[in-house]
């Protein structure tokens, strides 16, 4: 618990955090930014977590540990998107999105 | 210490089991015999297909996060099925296209590894088991449909598929942790007791049901798939269109007829729009695809909002008829994929002019291409009929008769669109039409069994009857 500072405040930020996650994956160009678009996603629930275990339900530390396997799990995503990617790198010289679009409609 | 309650995940372990066993088998196989793992792989998932039916009791292990019972039990029979099929399908594929490269035993430490995230998924009694298990279930797929690296449309389709499903995993995760607010709890039978329609909740609600509409594919989430599924390797794109989308479509209906069935009257209005949207955009996309997978796709994202239709009754004769279809449609579209293999492996060909006067060159395949259409479309000998008239009858049932009625509207667009196909076999003519061959024995194999689920599951009534049995828990 931080002194002066309540969950109001601390589910504002992870809400906006959120909001700029889902933004940015809908409208940047380039493959990574994507993938960093996710993560913001990802975290903004992370820190969801473990506030609100921290503030509403000290007893138990359900939300810690859900937070830790988000991380993980995240961590081995992100490995995988980045492999792909650099596949699809190796073969168009590319990670921009309107490079990827030989299929459509 | 007592271990006989491992045994009651005994579909885990021993899928487990293959998993590394075949990591073993890797290493000791020498480089000239590699293409023996393909016969490895599938008798080890035969015998793990038949001891699954085994019975199992029913119970809840590790302090609630693993629950099983005997419509779960049966759910993980018919996934078990579905798989062993579309092994059997793909065989050939993997030896003349993957095992030459020397990536055979990957592929099938990915897909297992994606069916056991799927058991782990269906049987969660928390939200961290079930996170965890849709992950593990997303991941290797996206892997496998990156998996023919030197083609550049598969990686496209890997990086499609991983991204959304990324995005879908956090949304849901968001939605979850709204949940947790407000309910104090990940459990399951925690929440039950206190989940109320505060409008937090809701928003936690409709956020993970986001998450999951996703990898249904349900309609304003459906950007993806006619992407990857025209992308990824064939067996890929089935296993996407099937085994995935069961088993969401499975935990989605547990979660809702549970959990969620205090909020009924919030979601009931979401999942009549989206039903709705669904069908109507899944069938009318469907009517102007030219290639055989994205035909496919769309057809599979048309389903999906039939599914639907069992799940706004709520019920034990709405979950019936979701997992009676789900195994109909298991047959009929795993059918329709084989036939789509067999003709890509030999030729490359998989436009749908491709298939003008097929029935003069290839009887038997376009003979089950046609019965396989048929039962997508529901029409009335095969068991597809069966499974498009239960879902309608649980929606009647509760009083949607005009969604009922668009459904049927649906279904006679449905079948222009199937139609089409039939007509461009039987009855079109081809200057070079795709030459006549015949299909190794898994191939056929394949296709004999889900010919045979077709003709025999419409027919045979003690089945949906043993499946409305097992359904009455929820209520």
């Amino acid at each position: 618990m931080i002194a002066g500072i309540s969950i109001y405040e601390i589910l504002t930020v992870t809400s906006i955090l959120f909001f700029i996650g889902v933004y940015g994956f809908i409208t940047r160009k380039n493959l990574i930014s994507i993938l960093m678009s996710v993560e913001l996603i990802l975290n903004a629930s992370v820190i969801n977590f473990v506030v609100i275990n921290k503030y509403l339900y000290p007893d138990m530390l359900q939300g810690v540990f859900f937070s830790i396997f988000i991380i993980a799990v995240a961590a081995a995503e992100t490995a995988l998107a980045i492999a792909i990617i650099i596949n699809l790198y190796r073969q168009i010289a590319s990670v921009e999105v309107k490079d990827t679009e030989i299929m459509k409609y | 210490m007592d271990f006989s309650s491992f045994l009651l995940m005994r579909q885990e372990i021993i899928l487990l089991a293959i998993i590394l066993l075949l990591l073993v088998a890797e290493i000791f196989i020498p480089k000239n015999k590699k293409s023996s793992i393909v016969h490895l792989a599938i008798f080890l998932f035969g015998v793990h297909t038949v001891i699954g039916f085994l019975s199992i009791d029913e119970c809840s292990i590790f302090g609630g996060s693993f629950q099983t019972n005997n419509l779960i039990h049966f759910f993980k029979n018919v996934l078990n099925i579905g798989v062993f099929i579309l092994l059997l399908q793909s065989a050939d594929w993997l030896q003349e296209k993957i095992v030459t490269q020397d990536k055979g035993t990957e592929f099938f430490i990915l897909l297992f590894s994606s069916l056991l995230g799927m058991y782990f998924m269906i049987s969660s009694g928390d939200f961290l088991m079930f996170y965890i298990g849709l992950e593990l279930s997303t991941l290797p797929v996206a892997a496998l449909a990156a998996y023919e690296t030197s083609k550049r449309i598969s990686s496209e389709s890997g990086i499609k598929l991983i991204l959304s499903a990324g995005l879908a995993s956090g949304v849901s995760l968001f939605g979850i942790s709204l949940l947790y607010a407000t309910s104090g709890s990940i459990f399951f039978h925690d929440i039950i007791g206190v989940i109320s329609a505060s409008n937090l909740t809701i928003l936690g609600f409709i956020l993970f049901f986001t998450g999951l509409s996703f990898k249904i594919s349900l309609v304003p989430f459906h950007f993806w798939t006619a992407d990857v599924y025209e992308g990824a390797p064939i067996s890929v794109a089935s296993y996407l269109s099937v085994i995935s989308k069961g088993a969401a479509v499975f935990i989605l209906m547990i979660l809702m007829f549970t959990i969620f069935k205090p909020l009924m009257h919030v979601w009931e209005n979401i999942v009549y729009v989206i039903a709705l949207a669904t069908m109507f955009i899944g069938n009318l996309f469907a009517l102007r695809q030219k290639n055989m997978k994205r035909f496919l796709a769309f057809s599979s994202i048309a389903q999906a909002g039939f599914i639907l239709l069992g799940l706004i009754s709520g019920t034990q004769l709405g979950s019936a008829t979701i997992v009676y279809f789900i195994l109909v449609y298991i047959f009929s579209n795993l059918a329709a994929f084989g036939v789509v293999q067999a003709i890509s492996l030999k030729t490359g060909k998989e436009n749908m002019d491709d298939y003008d006067g097929l029935y003069r060159t290839n009887p038997n395949l376009s003979l089950v291409m046609m019965l396989a259409l048929f039962s997508l479309a529901g029409i009335p000998p095969v068991a597809g009929f069966f499974g498009k008239f239960f879902l309608f009858t649980a929606a009647a049932s509760e009083g949607y008769y005009l969604l009922v009625f668009l459904a049927v509207v649906n279904v006679t667009i449905s079948l222009y669109y199937y139609l089409s196909v039939i007509r461009a076999m039987f009855i079109r003519k081809s200057d070079n039409p795709i030459p006549f061959f015949k299909n190794k024995l898994y191939m056929r194999l394949g296709l004999l069994i889900t010919v045979l689920g077709i003709l025999v599951i419409g027919m045979y009534s003690p089945l949906y009857d043993y499946i409305y049995e097992l359904s009455s828990i929820f209520n």
